[in-house]
């Protein structure tokens, strides 16, 4: 593979539209192509891709491949796998890139393996070794409490990227591109874990992901009830999201999906109000690009205060209440 | 049905982050004391996906696979203490600073020579390189399909599986044909104790153990890498918490929420 060139972001689109985790993956891959001279190409991997295609090249995608197909519709390893491997063999890329989601986390390794080459997963950081041209890739290890640079000699080399770690290119509606139709003949047979149902647990108001504020509580709200209302209660005076950090969710104190940290939603909202959270590193990791963390927890102890720019120590059952009061008539 | 479930002794991750220490030089953690070695959480849970498996019919058969260095016997056995049949562990000093390839070419070697296999579990990550690697690696050098990310494994009819993969927002109904591997994440719910019965009979039973001629594979460990650690650092903090304190706790909050209005943060 010494005549692999280039990157392949292998992007994702929802419903025809480019998702987030697509444009941050072309800022980080125009870096590497910029520090190679060569070409950044794109993959969309959908039953429609529709607008998504344009919305890539104005990202900073040189060129878009489009593999379009009905069994395309939800992720399946199976399908995807095809996908990709044809990708990789046509293309002949040198550096591969996908995001650190539930579709990345699942195809990178599996994809490398194939390839009998390394993934490096979860990164922060890609970078171009000037010397030898491979990539370098930083990312945490130890539940973020340290970090690592990896790299690997194998062509292409493969990463993910975490969600909201690499800045989008600005757009650039009048950029040059190519969209170019990349059919792949999905073999069903070689489907062995098939699909067949998709669940969505959608949560009503704000979404975690886009939240400017948001207001997360831990084990030390000690149960369902002020999730639904004291947290429920700030959050709405800031036009916020509730989140949480993992024990809320393993209890069922509340939904999965906003569980916040290294193996939940990564976010970095504005302000990130941490209650009942000890800091963990695992749930920094979600967090901790957060521009301002303000903790509230009874241990004066507690890691968060090494992590938050204000805090008070104390019961939340005592503090929370004048505070939402005080908040809400600072805001109105 | 024939369950094999791969377990790795980490470096409890729960433990406070300030006494989190590295040796930069050997591109590992140093172990405070205080730090005690533990199965890796979800792989415990991938324990009890298989469990609640056998529970349906005990004659199904959980095997455990552990590959290290010098194991601690009381946490490597814990699976047993929970109701696997047995262990087997791939321990020598030459397994020793491999990463994700070397792991899953070794724990698959080692799947092969068990023979016979319906459901390889893993957990979703390990807790030390946090990689989420070596399960897919598995099942792609042994050639069967996986599903990563479950919270829910259920045996239907005709041989196959019923799981529920965990995604952003919900998640996806699969059927899967076995053999196959799956990885497990939190939701499936918590891991059972041990019984006291459960602690006596693993006492009674004794690990077996592969070294790397047993498995056939002549790379292992470091040997093996596929991917070179160039640097493993600590990120500096800066860490300037503004504890704001009154008189009383409501005081303080009515203060916390003025402060954070005059930082416009509000
Ligand atoms: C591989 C791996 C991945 C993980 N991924 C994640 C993840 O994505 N997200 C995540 O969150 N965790 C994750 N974890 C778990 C993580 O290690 C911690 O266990 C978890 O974050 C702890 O949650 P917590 O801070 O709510 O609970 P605790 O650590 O128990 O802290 C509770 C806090 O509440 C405070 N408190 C109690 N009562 C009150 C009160 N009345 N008023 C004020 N304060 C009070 C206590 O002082 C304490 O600091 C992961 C772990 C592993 C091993
Ligand atoms: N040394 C090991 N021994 C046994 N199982 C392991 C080992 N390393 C990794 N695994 C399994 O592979 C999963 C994913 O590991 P990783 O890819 O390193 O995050 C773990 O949760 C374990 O189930």
């Amino acid at each position: 593979m010494a005549d692999n060139k280039g990157i392949l972001v292998v992007g994702e689109v929802a419903e025809g539209k480019l998702l987030p985790i697509t444009a941050e993956l072309l800022g980080a891959g125009k870096k590497l192509a910029g520090e190679l001279g060569e070409a950044l190409s794109c993959i969309l991997i959908s039953d429609r891709v529709g607008d998504a295609a344009k919305a890539a090249i104005v990202a900073g995608a040189d060129k878009v491949y489009v593999t379009e197909d009905a069994q395309l519709k939800d992720y399946c390893n199976d399908t995807y796998m095809q996908v990709a491997e044809k990708a990789v063999a046509d293309l002949a890329p040198r550096i591969v890139i996908m995001g650190q989601t539930s579709i990345g986390r699942d195809l990178a390794p599996r994809l490398a393996f194939r390839l009998g080459v390394s993934a490096t997963m979860d990164c922060l950081e890609l970078d171009i070794d000037p010397a030898s041209k491979l990539m370098n890739c930083t990312r945490p290890v130890y539940g973020g409490n340290a970090r690592a640079i990896f790299t690997s000699e194998g062509i292409p080399q493969i990463a993910t990227v975490r969600v909201k770690a690499a800045s989008p290119n600005a757009p650039d509606a009048g950029k040059a591109g190519e969209i170019i139709p990349f059919p792949v003949a999905i073999d069903a047979g070689k489907v062995k874990a098939k699909v067949i149902e998709t669940v969505k647990e959608e949560i009503a108001g704000v979404k975690l992901e886009d939240a400017a504020v948001v207001v997360a509580g831990g084990r030390g709200m000690g149960g369902p009830e002020p999730f639904g209302k004291e947290l429920a209660e700030l959050a709405k005076v800031l036009k916020g999201a509730v989140g949480a950090s993992r024990p809320p969710c393993d209890n069922k104190w509340v939904p999965d999906s906003i569980q916040v940290g290294l193996t939940g939603k990564i976010i970095a909202p504005e302000l990130y109000i941490a209650i009942g959270i000890s800091g963990s590193s695992q749930h920094m990791s979600g967090c901790s690009g957060s521009k301002c963390i303000v903790a509230i927890n009874k241990d004066p102890e507690a890691n968060i205060f090494k992590e938050a720019r204000f805090g008070v120590v104390g019961d939340w059952k005592v503090i929370l209440p004048p505070f939402t009061a005080k908040v809400k008539e600072l805001v109105q | 049905m024939n369950m094999v479930v791969c377990c790795k002794q980490v470096l409890d991750p729960e433990a406070a982050p300030s006494t989190f220490k590295l040796d930069a030089a050997n591109n590992r953690m140093v172990q405070p004391p205080e730090v005690k070695p533990v199965v890796n959480p979800y792989d415990e849970q991938a324990v009890e996906a298989a469990l609640r498996i056998k529970d349906k019919d005990k004659t199904q058969k959980v095997s455990i696979i552990s590959l290290g260095n010098n194991l601690v016997r009381d946490v490597v056995k814990k699976p047993l203490s929970m109701g696997a049949d047995e262990l087997i562990l791939l321990e020598d000093a030459a397994f020793d600073g491999g990463d994700s390839f070397a792991t899953a070419t070794a724990l698959a070697a080692a799947i092969k020579k068990i023979g016979q296999f319906d459901i390889i579990f893993c957990g979703r990550q390990e807790s030390e390189w946090d990689d989420g690697q070596v399960g897919s690696g598995i099942a792609e050098i042994l050639g069967v399909p996986s599903v990563t990310v479950a919270k829910k494994v259920e045996v239907i009819d005709g041989g196959k599986l019923r799981v529920e993969r965990v995604t952003a927002d919900g998640y996806q109904v699969l059927e899967v044909s076995t053999p196959c591997l799956i990885t497990i994440s939190n939701e499936l719910g918590e891991a059972r104790y041990a019984t006291l019965k459960g602690i006596m009979a693993a006492s009674k039973k004794q690990p077996v153990i592969w070294k790397p001629a047993d498995i056939g594979v002549d790379k292992v460990g470091a040997a093996a890498r596929k991917s070179k650690i160039v640097k493993l650092f600590q990120p500096v903090k800066e860490g300037k918490c503004d504890i704001v304190s009154a008189d009383s706790p409501a005081e303080a909050a009515v203060l916390l929420a003025t402060k954070l209005r005059e930082n416009k943060v509000i």
